[in-house]
C-alpha cells in the first residue's frame, strides 16, 4: 500500500500501477537520469571508476536480490555467475563479436547455467540449498581455472577492446555510460517483474512453498526462472566487468565475493527493489575509505598493508551481523518509514 | 597397491579428523536447527590460539590444549547468546547470513593478530612412523584418528546414557515437547555450541598437527559440510562415514587424478556432494522429511 501525498487522487487503473506516480516524482526522476549521464562531465577520473564498480555490483546485487529475496532461493554461486558472464564476454570480444552482444551472451550462458545449479533447489531447500550452490561456485571457477585452452587458466584473459561501430569505448566514461543503461534497464525490469505475476508467484514461493503449490504455483516453474533472471544478472555484470577491466582473472569472482554480495542485499533490504542501491554504495565506501587509510597511515605503521584484507571482512562480519540483530529489514525498510513519515509530516496518522 | 593402502589409510586418518568437526555441525544442527557455516572458521582460530599460548606464551602443550578447549567453549557460548539467540524466530536466511557473518569475523581476526605465514607446534609425536606390512603410518596421523575417534565415541556414549545428552535428544526431536517436560531449551543451545566448538578445537589440534597452522585450515574445516550432508546432517554414525568417504575421497583423487587434473583433490567432495543432494538430497542416513500435498 503506498501512501499519496495529500491532494493526489489516481482516478484511471493506469495511473494507479504508475511507477512514477506524481509531477514531482518525474521532476526528480528525471534530473537523476539527467545528473547520472553527465555524471562524467562533473566528478573525477577516482571517482567515476568508483561509481563504475558500484554500478556493477548493483547491477549483480539486482539479480541477487531476485533470486533470494523475491523467490527465497539462496544461492553462494553468485560470484561464480559473475565469472561464466565475464568470461564468455571476454571470449567473444576476443572473437570480434560486438561486445554488447556479448555481454547479454555472458547474461545467457551463466542463466543457463544457473538452471541447472538450481536444479537441486527443486528438490532440496535452506541449508541444503546454501550448501549446493556453494559446491557449484567452487566447481564453476575450478573448471574455469583448468580449461586453459579457452579462459587461459589461471593467469587470466585479455578481454579485448569494446567496440562498437568502429568506436572505442574502453574508456572510463564510455564504459560509465554503457553500465549506466544496463543498470536503468535491469531496475526497470526488476521492479515490473515484482509487480506481475512471476514476481507475485516468487514471493508466494518464498513465503510458504506448500501453500504456493496448493495455490496452483508451479513451485519448479518459478525457482527456476527466478535462478535463470539472478543468474543472467550476473552474467551481465560480470560482463560488464571484463569489458571495463579489459583484463580479467578467476580471482575476482571467488567465493567471498558471493558472500559479500548476499551481505549488499541484507543490509539494503531482501525483497526490497531499492535494497542494493543502498546496500552496495554504503559497503563499498566503507571498504574503499578503510583501504585509502591503511594506505595511508602504512608509512607510519607498515603493518598496517597485510590487515587491509582480514578488516575488510571484519567490518563486512560485523556489518551483517549488526544488522541482522538490529535492522533485520535492512536499509530499504527503513527508507520506507522514512518515506511514509515525510508524506504525512505534520501529521502522523 | 602399497600406495593405494597408504592413501587408503591417510585418508581415513584425515576423514576421522573431518568426521570430528562434522560431529559439531551435527550437534548443533539437531539441538538449534541451524547449520553453522563458521565452523571452519572456529577451527582455525582455535588453532592459532594454540599456537599463541603454547609457542608464543611458552606454556606446556598439553596444557595449552587445555585452556584452549576452555576457551573454545566459552566462544561457543558467547556467539549463542549474542548472535543466535536474537535470531530465534526470524526466518532460516538470517540465521545462515549470521552464520555467514560470525565466520567473516571469526576467520578475519586470526590474520589480524597473526598474519598469514605459516607456523608449527613444537614437536611432540615420535618422527619415526609406523610400518605395517610395508604401509608407512606417520605418528601425526594415527594419533589424529585416535584422538577424533576417542572423542567421537565419548559423545556417542554421552547422547546414549547422561541425562544432559537424552534431553538434547529430546530437544533434537521435538523442540515443544521437550519444552513442555521441563527441558531449558536455550540452556541446551548454548551447551550445543560449546560442544561444538570444542570438537572443532580439537579438530583444529589435529588438523594443525597433521599440515601446520596457517589460513588455509579455514577451508579445510569446510570440508566437515560434505561430510556431514554426505552422512546426512541429523545423523551422528553418518557424520563419521561421510567423513570417512570424504577424506578417502579426497586422498585417492588428490593420488590417482592429479596429473591429469590439477586441483582436483579440494573439488572432488563438492563434486559428490552435489551427485549425493541429487540423488539423495538428505544423506545416506539423515532423516527424510518428506513433504506431500
Amino acid at each position: 500500500m503506498k501512501r499519496l501525498p495529500s491532494g493526489i487522487y489516481n482516478e484511471t487503473y493506469a495511473k494507479d500501477m504508475a511507477v512514477i506516480r506524481t509531477k514531482a516524482h518525474w521532476f526528480w526522476a528525471v534530473l537523476a537520469l539527467a545528473v547520472s549521464f553527465c555524471l562524467p562531465l562533473i566528478v573525477s577520473a577516482t571517482v567515476l571508476q568508483l561509481v563504475i564498480k558500484i554500478a556493477i555490483y548493483i547491477l549483480a546485487a539486482i539479480g541477487l536480490n531476485i533470486l533470494v529475496g523475491y523467490a527465497g532461493q539462496i544461492s553462494m554461486a553468485h560470484a561464480a555467475f559473475m565469472a561464466l558472464g565475464a568470461y564468455t564476454a571476454a571470449i567473444l570480444n576476443n572473437h570480434g563479436v560486438p561486445f554488447p552482444l556479448g555481454i547479454i551472451a555472458g547474461g545467457f550462458l551463466a542463466g543457463g547455467i544457473g538452471i541447472i545449479v538450481g536444479f537441486p533447489s527443486l528438490r532440496i531447500k535452506g541449508f541444503y540449498l546454501i550448501l549446493a550452490t556453494m559446491a557449484a561456485q567452487f566447481l564453476i571457477i575450478y573448471v574455469i581455472e583448468h580449461w586453459g585452452s579457452l579462459t587461459g587458466g589461471m593467469f587470466g584473459l585479455e578481454a579485448g577492446i569494446p567496440e562498437l561501430f568502429g568506436f572505442d569505448l574502453s574508456s572510463d566514461q564510455a564504459m560509465y555510460e554503457v553500465t549506466l543503461i544496463f543498470l536503468i534497464a535491469g531496475t526497470f525490469f526488476a521492479q515490473n517483474l515484482s509487480r506481475t505475476r512471476t514476481g507475485r508467484a516468487m514471493v508466494a514461493v518464498r513465503d510458504s512453498d506448500l501453500a504456493a503449490e496448493v495455490m496452483g504455483i508451479n513451485i519448479a516453474r518459478y525457482k527456476l526462472i527466478a535462478f535463470f533472471i539472478g543468474c543472467f544478472y550476473a552474467g551481465v555484470a560480470g560482463a560488464l566487468i571484463a569489458n571495463w577491466m579489459g583484463a580479467i582473472t578467476t580471482h575476482l569472482f571467488h567465493m567471498n565475493l558471493s558472500i559479500w554480495l548476499l551481505a549488499y542485499c541484507l543490509i539494503g533490504g531482501l525483497g526490497h527493489n531499492l535494497g542494493p542501491f543502498f546496500g552496495v554504495p554504503i559497503l563499498i565506501l566503507i571498504s574503499e575509505a578503510l583501504t585509502e587509510m591503511t594506505t595511508a597511515l602504512s608509512s607510519q605503521f607498515p603493518w598496517l598493508l597485510t590487515t587491509i584484507v582480514p578488516l575488510h571482512d571484519l567490518i563486512y562480519g560485523l556489518a551483517i551481523v549488526l544488522f541482522l540483530i538490529f535492522q533485520p529489514r535492512g536499509l530499504g525498510h527503513r527508507w520506507n518509514i522514512f518515506k511514509a513519515s515525510y508524506r504525512l509530516w505534520p501529521f502522523s496518522y | 597397491m602399497i600406495f593405494f593402502f597408504q592413501i587408503l589409510i591417510s585418508g581415513i586418518a584425515v576423514g576421522g579428523v573431518y568426521a570430528l568437526v562434522g560431529l559439531g555441525l551435527v550437534l548443533i544442527y539437531k539441538s538449534t536447527g541451524v547449520l553453522n557455516i563458521a565452523q571452519g572458521a572456529v577451527v582455525m582460530m582455535m588453532a592459532f590460539i594454540i599456537y599463541c599460548l603454547s609457542v608464543q606464551a611458552g606454556l606446556p602443550f598439553l596444557l595449552a590444549i587445555l585452556i584452549s578447549l576452555l576457551l573454545a567453549m566459552l566462544l561457543g557460548f558467547l556467539v549463542e547468546r549474542l548472535c543466535l539467540r536474537p535470531m530465534i524466530g526470524q526466518p532460516l536466511f538470517s540465521t545462515i547470513m549470521m552464520t555467514i557473518g560470525i565466520m567473516l569475523i571469526l576467520q578475519s581476526i586470526p590474520v589480524m593478530i597473526w598474519g598469514t605465514s605459516l607456523k608449527a607446534y613444537p614437536k611432540f609425536l615420535p618422527d619415526q612412523s609406523y610400518n605395517i606390512g610395508g604401509v608407512l603410518i606417520s605418528p601425526d596421523y594415527l594419533w589424529g584418528f585416535v584422538i577424533s575417534m576417542v572423542l567421537f565415541s565419548a559423545f556417542v556414549l554421552y547422547f546414549r546414557y547422561s541425562r544432559a545428552g537424552i534431553v538434547m535428544r529430546a530437544v533434537a526431536d521435538h523442540q515443544m515437547a521437550a519444552q513442555s517436560m521441563g527441558v531449558n531449551i536455550s540452556r541446551v543451545s548454548g551447551i550445543a555450541w560449546a560442544f561444538s566448538c570444542l570438537v572443532a578445537a580439537v579438530g583444529g589440534v589435529v588438523l594443525a598437527t597433521i599440515t601446520s597452522v596457517g589460513v588455509f585450515l579455514g577451508p579445510i574445516g569446510l570440508k566437515a559440510w560434505p561430510a556431514v550432508i554426505i552422512g546426512g546432517l541429523d545423523s551422528i554414525p553418518g557424520a563419521l562415514i561421510g567423513g570417512i568417504i570424504v577424506g578417502v575421497l579426497e586422498g585417492l583423487s588428490g593420488g590417482y587424478l592429479e596429473n591429469v587434473f590439477m586441483g582436483i583433490k579440494d573439488v572432488a567432495p563438492y563434486a559428490i556432494l552435489l551427485v549425493i543432494l541429487l540423488i539423495k538430497p538428505y544423506g545416506l542416513f539423515g532423516l527424510e522429511r518428506i513433504e506431500r500435498i
